[in-house]
């Protein structure tokens, strides 16, 4: 069998792996790294629990392969928190009760971190639309929904105290 | 997945030779069709071909009135497009509606349209503007490009590397989405374009095709009362568990009536 070294940044550090072409992001980041809070709830590309981030993107890993993303920066679940302080997203989630098994709650936070960077504003509606990639079997979405909403006004007050 | 081999090209030239010497290769674009059925054990290809690392596919440019769209450029990046925005806010709008947010930054316009899944979006733009698909060796005519389910004019080993639109004087879409996946259960795009006004319709058949009853009555008035009442025959149409072939019918003549609304 073939195998592919891959080399990229995961969560700021420099990572490099013998991989099977066939193997995907998902399973380069559960597997050979032990970062298992990438989740898989589907594996078809529906749910969106395993979220990440490539290149400042949200994408579902577990329909990239390892070889796509060779050379690419990547972010997860445990690179959002600096310095032992939760992402205004995830402390949304918290605060706001965005999650019951939180089976899902890794892809979430990991969507709408992004969303939050592309659109810091977001209306309800396009809180709703963005997350249509991400399925919860729990929460019924509404505290999902305010917990995103929660963080993007903290994330503006944070930019404008910054200024 | 059934193990194969990954090259990641870095020109044309290259990857078109490699398909050629292999023809159980296939070539990977965005992957949101491909690696699904991988994953199925539907295909079984030797090697996947990475067009990811090409130079040059990946782009949007606008030359006079044409708008060109390299075949590895993503949905999020047309949505997201000053130049598409401005020349063509109805392809825009399409992209934008596209599965969801983490399929738009992976899947490509190249993919989709070679896929020509009977439900995707794209086609619909591509034949509804009388676009030019541009590949490594040739130009194909947008009503030679679509010819059956799952089927383009495309030979084996040949590769799109842009989509070339004529600006049309006014343009849209409208779809009734899945709700689940965002496939069009049935999806109108409605175009007045320098050569006549068009129409296509996507989701409902065994592919992307011109309603061409729909084309002359808005040729001979471009406005939503025009298409009033004009049918489009169940007979070729799909029956599925999200919409019988008479629902499909249906459809079609309330969306193109919508799409007409939104621009006349
Ligand atoms: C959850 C989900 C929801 C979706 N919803 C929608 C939707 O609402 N509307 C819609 O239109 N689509 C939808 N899609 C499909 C999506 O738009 C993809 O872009 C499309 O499936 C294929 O593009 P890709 O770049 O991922 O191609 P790939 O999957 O990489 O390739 C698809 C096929 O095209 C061939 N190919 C790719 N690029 C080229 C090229 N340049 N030259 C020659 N051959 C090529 C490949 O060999 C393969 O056979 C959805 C997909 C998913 C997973
Ligand atoms: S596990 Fe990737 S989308 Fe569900
Ligand atoms: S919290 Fe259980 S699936 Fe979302």
């Amino acid at each position: 069998m073939t195998t592919l070294s891959v080399s990229l940044t995961v969560n700021g550090k420099k990572v490099s792996a013998d991989v099977e072409p066939r193997t995907l992001l998902v399973q380069l980041l559960r597997e050979n790294l032990h970062l298992t809070g990438t989740h898989v709830g589907c594996d078809t590309s529906q749910c969106g629990a395993c979220t990440v981030h490539v290149n400042g993107d949200s994408v579902k890993s577990c329909t990239i392969l390892a070889a796509q993303a060779d050379g690419a920066d990547v972010r997860t679940i445990e690179g959002l928190a600096q310095a032992g302080v939760l992402h205004a997203v995830q402390e949304a989630f918290r605060e706001h009760h965005g999650l019951q098994c939180g089976f899902c709650t890794p892809g979430m936070v990991m969507s709408s971190a992004d969303l939050l960077v592309k659109n810091p504003n977001p209306s309800e509606h396009e809180i709703r639309t963005w997350l249509e990639g991400n399925i919860c079997r729990c929460t019924g979405y509404h505290n999902i929904v305010k917990a995103v909403q929660h963080a993007a006004q903290t994330l503006r007050q944070t930019a404008q105290a910054a200024e | 997945m059934y193990a194969f081999d990954y090259t990641r090209p870095t020109s044309v030239a290259d990857a078109v030779a490699t398909l050629a010497s292999d023809s159980d290769a296939t070539v990977l674009a965005g992957g949101m069709t491909l690696i699904p059925t991988l994953k199925q054990r539907l295909a079984q290809p030797s090697q996947l071909v990475d067009l990811g690392a090409l130079p040059g596919l990946a782009g949007i440019r606008r030359e006079g009135d044409t708008l060109i769209i390299g075949a590895m450029t993503r949905h999020a990046d047309v949505a997201r497009s000053e130049i598409v925005a401005a020349a063509l806010p109805a392809l825009a709008a399409l992209a934008d509606g596209i599965g969801d947010a983490q399929v738009r930054h992976r899947g490509t316009i190249g993919g989709s349209i070679v896929n020509h899944d009977p439900a995707a979006d794209y086609p619909s733009a591509v034949l509804g503007l009388g676009a030019t698909v541009v590949t490594d060796r040739r130009q194909i005519a947008a009503d030679d490009f679509f010819t059956g389910l799952f089927a383009t004019a495309l030979e084996e080993g040949e590769i799109v590397t842009e989509v070339r639109f004529p600006l049309p004087k006014r343009a849209a879409y409208v779809k009734f989405p899945n709700p689940a996946s965002r496939y069009a259960v049935v999806g109108v795009f409605v175009a007045e374009t320098g050569s006549g006004v068009r129409v296509a319709v996507t989701g409902a058949g065994p592919g992307v095709f011109r309603a061409g009853n729909f084309e002359a009555a808005l040729t001979a008035s471009f406005t939503p009362k025009a298409v009033e009442g004009l049918v489009w025959s169940a007979d070729d149409l799909n029956s599925d568990m999200h919409a019988s072939a008479g629902y499909r019918a249906h459809l079609i003549g309330v969306l193109a009536k919508r799409a007409v609304a939104t621009i006349a």
